[in-house]
C-alpha cells in the first residue's frame, strides 16, 4: 500500500515486516528515527523480537554477532562515528560468516564533527568481506531490506544496506509498503547453519594460524564474488513478486547511445537523471551507470556496460586522503589491462558533509569533462574558505 | 514540478509544516516530496525546509535553491538569513507577520502576504508554534493543496486535541485569508 512516510519509517516498517529475532542499536543521527521506530514497536507488542538496549555501538554490533551465531535473524543499525567504533566486530562478523543486516545511514566522518551525509563510513569498511547495497530513494531502501535478509541467509555473509543520510532517512516522500504475507512469501524463516549450542560445544572465528588463515580470506573472497549471482537473482525474484525493480548488481538510465556515462552511487543519482533529462533536450547525450551493489563491485558487468564507452565522469562522495576518489579507483579497475581503447575517466569528488549537489554543480562538472579529462576535483570547493589555510 | 522553500527558527515546527504540506499533496492525489536542511538543531536557530510537489515521481534531491514560494514563520529573520535569495520571479512570499505586506518594505519580484500566525497560535493553540496557521494561510492563498488534506495530514500526525486545536487554527487562517479577499 503506498503511504506517505519518512524513509526512514519505511525501512523499520519492512525490518520489522522480516521478523528479525534480535535487534540491538546504538541510537545516532541520522539513523535515530530507525531505531527509535523499531524500538517503539517491539514495546509495544507489535514486533515479538528480542530489543537488546546496549551502551555503544560496540556492544550492538557484538550483540547481534552473538545472537547470529546463536541462530537468530540479528538486525542493527548505524553510521559514521558509529560504524567505525563496530570496526572490530564488522570485520568478525564477516569472517564468522554471519548473515546479519546492517542499516547504514550514510554520514561524514569527524573531524571536524559534522552529521551529514557522504559516503565515507560505510566506505572505511568496504574491505571487511560485508555485501554492501546503496539505495537511490526510499522506496528502494525499503525493499533492499527485504532482498539483504534473502541474500544474507543464502550466501551467509552480512549485508548492509546503505542509505543517504538526511537526504532519504529524513525525507518524507511515498513509498509502497507492503503486507506482512507478501514479505513472507518472499522471505523464508531463516535457516541457521553451524549455530554455537551449548549441548554441542563448539567456536567459531577462534584461531587460524598461518598454514590457514589465507584459505579462509580465500574462500571469503571468493564468496562475496559468487553473492554477485544471489543479488541478481534476488532482485529479479523481487521484480516478480512486487512488480518494481529494485536492487541487483547496478541500473542503467539512457546510457545506450550516450557520449558521456555518469558513475555513481546512492540518492544523487536521482539529481542526476533529471540533469540527463534536461541535457537531452539540449541535444547532449549523456547516460547513468549506478552502482547499488558497491561490495561484490560488479566489475565485469561495469566492464560490459562501458566497454564502448570512452568518456566517463565519476561523482562520489567519498575519498582515499593521499590518492583520491574511491570509487574513481574501482571504475579504472573495471578495464582490463590489455585493453588499447583510449578511454578517459574523471572523478568529481562531491557533497561531502552534506554539501549540496546541485543539478548547476554536476552541469559545471560535465561541461568539463567534455572538454577535457579531470583526474580529481572537489565539486563547489569556496576558495575563499581554502586561501585562509591551504599553505 | 512545485518548490517551496520554508525558513523559521528551530522549535517553529518547519520540518513539520514541510511534511504536512506534502503529506496533504500526497492525499490530493500528488506526487510530493518534504526535507529538512538542519543546521546545529538548537531551538532558535535559523531552519529551512523544504517541499516539493509534482504530477510524476519526483527525483532530484537538490536542496530548493530557487522556490517558487516562501513561508516565512519568523519575519525578523529576513534581517540576517538571505530568506529571498533564488525566489522565482512572480512568486510568493508569505510572512508570519502582525503588519500588512507593504509595512514589511520587502524587495523582491514577488507577491508578498502576511499573516499573524503567532497571535493566532497562542490564542488557539496555546504555545507560539505557527506552522499551522501559515499552512492553512498557504493553501487557502494558492489553492495549491486542499485544506481537507491539510487537515487529514494533522490528525494523522497529532491525533486528539492538539490536532483539533491545529485544525481550529488552520481554518482560522483560511477565514482570515478569504475575509481579506471580500
Amino acid at each position: 500500500m503506498l503511504k506517505y512516510l519518512e524513509g526512514s519509517h519505511g525501512v523499520s516498517q519492512v525490518v520489522a515486516m522480516c521478523r528479525p529475532n534480535v535487534i540491538s542499536a546504538y541510537p545516532i543521527t541520522p539513523q535515530t528515527h530507525i531505531v527509535e521506530d523499531l524500538a517503539r514497536l517491539v514495546g509495544e507488542g507489535e514486533l515479538e523480537a528480542e530489543f537488546i538496549n546496549v551502551e555503544s555501538e560496540f556492544s550492538a554490533a557484538s550483540v547481534v554477532l552473538g545472537a547470529s551465531a546463536a541462530g537468530a535473524r540479528a538486525y542493527t543499525t548505524t553510521t559514521s562515528q558509529g560504524l567505525l567504533l563496530m570496526n572490530e566486530v564488522i570485520y568478525c562478523i564477516a569472517g564468522m560468516r554471519l548473515p546479519i543486516v546492517l542499516t547504514c545511514a550514510n554520514r561524514a566522518i569527524s573531524a571536524p564533527l559534522n552529521i551529514w551525509n557522504d559516503h565515507q563510513d560505510s566506505m572505511t569498511v568496504r574491505d571487511a568481506g560485508w555485501i554492501q547495497l546503496h539505495a537511490e530513494d526510499n522506496q528502494e531502501a525499503a525493499d533492499l531490506h527485504m532482498q539483504a535478509f534473502k541474500i544474507a541467509e543464502q550466501t551467509f555473509l552480512p549485508v548492509m544496506v546503505c542509505m543517504d543520510g538526511f537526504i532519504l532517512t529524513h525525507a518524507f516522500e511515498p513509498v509502497d509498503i507492503p503486507e506482512q504475507k507478501e514479505v513472507d512469501a518472499f522471505l523464508p524463516p531463516f535457516k541457521p547453519q553451524n549455530i554455537v549450542d551449548p549441548r554441542w560445544p563448539r567456536g567459531i572465528g577462534l584461531y587460524a594460524d598461518p598454514r590457514f588463515y589465507m584459505e579462509v580470506r580465500y574462500i571469503l573472497h571468493r564468496a562475496l564474488e559468487k553473492s554477485e549471482k544471489v543479488i541478481k537473482q534476488v532482485s529479479a525474484e523481487f521484480a516478480k513478486a512486487f512488480g518494481r525493480e529494485s536492487g541487483g548488481l547496478l541500473k542503467t538510465y539512457k546510457i545506450e547511445d550516450a557520449d558521456l556515462v555518469i558513475i555513481t552511487m546512492g540518492s544523487v543519482a536521482g539529481t542526476i537523471k533529471d540533469l540527463i533529462d534536461q541535457l537531452e533536450d539540449e541535444g547532449k547525450k549523456v547516460g547513468l551507470l549506478q552502482i547499488c551493489s558497491y561490495r561484490p563491485f560488479p566489475r565485469k558487468e561495469v566492464y560490459r556496460v562501458l566497454k564502448d564507452k570512452t568518456n566517463l565522469l565519476v561523482i562520489e562522495k567519498s575519498i582515499s586522503l593521499g590518492r583520491g576518489g574511491i570509487l574513481g579507483s574501482d571504475v579504472r579497475w573495471s578495464f582490463p589491462r590489455t585493453e588499447k581503447k583510449d578511454r578517459k575517466i574523471s572523478c568529481f569528488v562531491s557533497g561531502l558533509g552534506g554539501r549540496n549537489i546541485s543539478i548547476s554543480d554536476l552541469r559545471y562538472a560535465v561541461a568539463r569533462v567534455e572538454k577535457e579529462p579531470v583526474e580529481l576535483e572537489f565539486l563547489g570547493l569556496n576558495p575563499e574558505i581554502i586561501a585562509k589555510r591551504d599553505m | 514540478m512545485i518548490e517551496i522553500r520554508i525558513h523559521g527558527r528551530g522549535g517553529q515546527g518547519n520540518v513539520a509544516a514541510a511534511e504536512l504540506l506534502a503529506n496533504a499533496a500526497f492525499r490530493d492525489g500528488k506526487f510530493a516530496q518534504a526535507f529538512p536542511s538542519f543546521g546545529a538543531e538548537r531551538v532558535g536557530a535559523p531552519v529551512q525546509a523544504f517541499v516539493r510537489i509534482d504530477d510524476k515521481k519526483i527525483r532530484t534531491r537538490e536542496e530548493v535553491r530557487e522556490p517558487d514560494y516562501l513561508i516565512v514563520q519568523d519575519q525578523y529573520l529576513m534581517d540576517t538569513v538571505p530568506v529571498l535569495e533564488g525566489l522565482k520571479e512572480g512568486g510568493l512570499v508569505l510572512v508570519n507577520a502582525e503588519k500588512r505586506p507593504e509595512e514589511l518594505q520587502i524587495k523582491a519580484q514577488a507577491r508578498v502576504e502576511t499573516i499573524p500566525a503567532t497571535e493566532i497560535a497562542l490564542e488557539i493553540v496555546g504555545r507560539p508554534i505557527p506552522n499551522a496557521i501559515m499552512i492553512g494561510a498557504f493553501c487557502s492563498i494558492t489553492g495549491l493543496v486542499s485544506l481537507d488534506a491539510v487537515q487529514e495530514a494533522i490528525m494523522e500526525k497529532f491525533p486528539g486535541k492538539v490536532g483539533e486545536n491545529n485544525v481550529a487554527a488552520l481554518e482560522r487562517a483560511h477565514e482570515i485569508i478569504q475575509k481579506r479577499r471580500e
